[in-house]
């Protein structure tokens, strides 16, 4: 699974980009962000407040409900700012 | 159409590549974004836009194809900048040509709304004091909301 983190998710987890094989109990946004949580005092800190976080599946904007499977693109970002 | 770049780009060449040789076109409206020097009572001396690359590209055109859907529109360009930039610099370019005045403020007004909530683009600003990612306003998430009630009526 593609994994791809912007702004402020980006700095406090230390990367932008990786490429991680979660368990199969992992089948939603939910739990995938639950199971990167364990992977660090970086990932608890940006992941920490659930409100602050939107999400991407696939380049399309997905809620936390949404299913994630092995092969998508999952992004984790703060709140857009553009304009 | 959607351009999603680092280089800088000149109003007036963009505007007029909009209107020429297209004389149905009675109305241009537009808005141009730039960075402001002061944030927070604080003096910003540089902002870093960061966008996710692929995504950024279709949302924009599905923000483009909404407002074709709401007006009568001829022509729609969104230039949207990436990378450092300093305060007096272009960020954004929201154009749009219609029949008529209405139809082309509208959507240029909708439009830059929505590229505020929906366009996947986050900013760094830099100070003195040191660097700050810009955090998302309430009140962007109003003016877009605003759109989102009952469908402006095609003119």
């Amino acid at each position: 699974m593609q994994l791809l983190y912007f702004g402020w998710v980006r700095t406090k987890i230390g990367s932008g980009r990786e490429t991680l094989d979660p368990p199969a109990e992992v089948t939603d946004v939910r739990g995938l962000v639950e199971w990167l949580k364990l992977r660090g005092d970086g990932y608890q800190e940006a992941l920490q407040d659930l409100e602050t976080i939107r999400v991407a599946v696939n380049q399309e904007m997905a809620d936390l409900d949404a299913a994630v499977s092995p092969g998508d693109e999952v992004a984790l970002f703060p709140p857009m700012t553009g304009g | 159409m959607i351009k999603v770049q680092e280089q800088d780009f000149e109003i007036g060449a963009e505007l007029a590549s909009l209107t020429d040789g297209n004389t149905a076109v009675g109305g241009l409206g537009c808005f141009v974004g730039l960075v402001r020097d002061m944030a927070n009572d604080e003096q910003i001396s540089s902002m870093t836009l960061e966008h996710y690359p692929g995504m950024t590209e279709k949302q924009l055109a599905t923000i483009e194809a909404e407002a074709r859907d709401r007006w009568p529109l001829q022509d729609v360009l969104i230039i949207h900048r990436y990378g450092r930039l300093e305060p007096g610099d272009r960020i954004v370019l929201v154009a749009t040509t219609s029949a008529h005045r209405e139809a082309a403020l509208e959507s240029c007004h909708f439009l830059i709304d929505w590229l505020k909530t929906k366009a996947p683009f986050w900013k760094l600003e830099e100070s003195d004091t040191g660097e700050n990612w810009v955090a998302a306003r309430d009140s962007d998430d109003d003016a877009a909301d605003r759109w989102s009630g009952t469908a402006t009526p095609k003119i």
